[in-house]
């Protein structure tokens, strides 16, 4: 997993609320058995007529935001199914932060395992993120993961929190696989424990 | 440890099996908690699978570990001869080499056990009460209804639970959701799950374990509190559980994973210490009367859009904030004008099934309201019973007929229609009366517009070829 330190690059703004993740990456691209090659369709459905050919107003399609590398989001971003093909997406469209007021369970924890970071903040500083983000490709944003800061193109700063260890895992790229197993021998114990106290299990 | 669930301060359910689960806590709350039961389908574990390979680690406990091919799988029955689509064909058999390399159990395509991994699971008594189950999908929420912490996880966990039958996570908060009363005629489990997503809102239970509890929900079936649990995902919690009684051990008793004998008293001595104490803090409470609950539909595109069939399709300006511009998007999409009756849409099908409606009781509920009755001319039907040996069950009763009779087209297992990741999907612009669980753009397939509701109101949708209050089939009876 790549790490995440600090990113300055253009926001999106996507005001709309519940962007779920079928709307993310609709369900005829979660027959692939990779994780890579699914930047292409991202936002799928707002983004293509049935005929291939791109919708001109949507927000991707736009000169300003072709190469946008965070997302300023309507509130439940991700909400719906577990599908990790929506940060998988995210990620090969070249998306490394998502700003929201909030985001759904599943969806965020599949963001940090990937090497996304997903943003909580207060309506009054989305409000403002997303002013930020509609001035368009001049307009650059900057995300300091290690200071918690996020800073609109004319400076204004606003702090955000973050689990300690998530952010620990994101700043170093962390596999948290090797983490776990590096427990092993705990896992061994609780294992030999269960065995007198649920042997059903 | 496990045995010790009653000891010091008065804690809720949630909290009984969380702590019973922990491996290790550190000191900012992250815990390393096992999993007892995993479930696996074909769309989320392919990349989990490679990626053991690639780090050549091997799956922990693989006596622990439960797969069936359910998302991409026809319900026609000329799946026999595999699966035309050809990327669907691949992810199946990519399962199916997994299970057999890994040794996990397995039910294949044509096993007639095979089904939706969420009725799987209870059916062959792989869910019991006080366990963590997880899977990845949202849905895994369903399993709460036997008093078991389950929730939905992304393909990186479940690479993670593969290799070490655990999961680091926090504590989510408690949230109590009392469901008080009994129901009205014609209101089911469906109505109340959707009525408190209207209440709460899809991200109103976000950072929450809801417990479900109250006369209400005493009072259902086991199916039925697999449907409220089902939905948990879809108010935004982690995780929806319902308290263990002589309801689930009467369920569970007999199924082919569930203990047996000595082993069998001794789990259902534990499961009874399972309930929420006295005095257990709660983070939000929220009571809902269930005589207040009326049989509901949705009209939108988000499971929160719900209103009760006597409602009129709202407009945007009824609405607040970001919801404006999201309600103008959906009554768009749904072709939809504020103010017409909820009951004068039309619809052009209707699709009986689904992790959230396709057990036998769903079955036999829709077929009391079909007996004898026809689909509206020009309504198409499909039931998609949610595992094979619901549709046996089914089918010993009887209820393939009532079906067959009244028009429906009688399917084999699988998730079908509900996210059209196989040959069954709505055609652009198709109105669907649909017992599933996600009204999203798109769903069902490009263009479909979903309708939400319960299994007698998706049949009463269908005999009128219109969204229809139920009970005017009730009256007609008594």
């Amino acid at each position: 997993m790549d790490k995440f330190t600090t990113l300055t690059g253009i926001a999106a703004p996507m005001p709309l609320v519940n962007i779920d993740t079928d709307m993310i990456i609709p369900k005829q691209f979660l027959k692939t058995i990779h994780r890579s090659g699914l930047g292409k369709n991202l936002f799928d459905e707002m983004r293509y007529n049935p005929d291939g050919t791109e919708i001109a107003d949507f927000v991707l399609n736009q000169p300003a935001y072709r190469s946008a590398e965070i997302i300023v989001a309507g509130d439940n971003f991700g909400c719906g199914s577990s599908r990790e093909h929506a940060p998988w997406a995210l990620l090969d469209f070249g998306i490394r932060a998502v700003i929201s007021t909030s985001f759904a369970d599943i969806f965020y924890n599949n963001c940090f395992k990937n090497g996304i970071l997903p943003i909580v903040m207060p309506q009054e500083a989305v409000d403002v993120l997303m002013e930020d983000a509609r001035k368009g490709a001049n307009a650059r944003m900057t995300i300091d993961l290690e200071n918690q800061t996020v800073t609109t193109s004319d400076g204004q700063s606003f702090g955000f929190d973050i689990d300690p260890f998530r952010k620990h895992c994101l700043l170093n790229g962390l596999d948290d696989i090797g983490l776990t197993m590096e427990k092993s021998a705990s896992i061994d114990t609780f294992e030999a424990q269960m065995q007198q106290s649920r042997p059903w299990v | 440890m496990t045995g010790n669930t009653n000891a010091g301060a008065p804690r809720t359910l949630y909290d009984k099996i969380f702590d019973a689960h922990v491996v290790e806590r550190s000191d900012d709350g992250t815990c390393i908690l096992y999993i007892d039961r995993h479930l696996v389908h074909e769309v989320t574990s392919p990349q989990a699978f490679e990626g053991l390979r690639m780090a050549g680690r091997k799956v922990r406990r693989p006596d622990q570990t439960i797969a069936v091919p359910d998302h991409n799988v026809p319900t026609t029955a000329d799946r026999v001869n595999g699966i035309e689509n050809p990327e669907g064909r691949i992810q199946v058999a990519e399962l199916d080499k997994n299970a057999r390399e890994f040794g996990l159990n397995y039910y294949p395509m044509n096993d007639i056990r095979q089904g939706i991994v969420h009725i799987v699971g209870p059916e062959q008594g792989w869910t019991l009460p006080g366990m963590t189950v997880v899977c990845g999908d949202s849905h895994t929420a369903t399993h709460g209804a036997f008093g078991a912490l389950a929730h939905g996880i992304g393909t990186s966990e479940v690479e993670h639970v593969l290799a070490t039958q655990t999961l680091i996570q926090k504590k989510s908060r408690n949230m109590k959701v009392e469901i008080t009363g009994k129901l009205r005629p014609g209101v089911t489990a469906k109505d109340i799950t959707l009525s408190i997503i209207g209440h709460t809102g899809t991200a109103g239970g976000t950072g929450y374990v809801i417990e479900y509890c109250g006369e209400a929900i005493r009072d259902l079936s086991m199916e039925g509190r697999m449907t409220v649990c089902n939905m948990a995902i879809e108010g935004g919690a982690r995780a929806g559980l319902i308290a263990p009684d002589e309801k689930t051990f009467e369920y569970v008793k007999g199924r082919p994973h569930a203990p047996k004998g000595a082993a069998w008293e001794a789990a259902l001595a534990w499961w009874k210490t399972l309930y929420s104490d006295e005095g257990a803090h709660w983070d939000k409470v929220i009571t809902i009367r269930a005589e207040d609950i009326a049989p509901v539909v949705t009209w939108g595109t988000s499971p929160e859009d719900v209103l009760p069939i006597s409602a009129n399709v709202p407009a945007p300006e009824d609405f607040e904030g970001g919801k404006v511009e999201a309600v103008r998007r959906s009554l768009d999409y749904m072709g939809l004008k504020p103010g017409t009756p909820l009951n004068e849409i039309k619809i052009d099908a209707v699709f009986i099934g689904s992790c959230t409606n396709g057990r036998i009781e769903d079955l036999r509920a829709a077929a009391s309201i079909l007996r004898g009755q026809k689909l509206a001319p020009g309504v198409r039907g499909m039931v998609v019973p949610g595992s094979g040996l619901v549709r046996m069950q089914a089918e010993e009763e009887g209820l393939d007929k009532i079906f067959i009779d009244a028009g429906f087209e009688w399917r084999l297992a699988g998730c079908s229609m509900c996210l059209g990741m196989n040959p069954d999907q709505l055609a652009p612009g198709e109105r669907c009366a649909a017992t599933s669980n996600r009204n999203f753009e798109g769903r069902m397939g490009r263009g479909g517009r979903t309708h939400l509701m319960s299994p007698v109101m998706a049949a009463a949708a269908g005999i009128r070829g219109h969204l229809t209050d139920v009970r005017e089939f009730l009256t007609e009876t008594v």
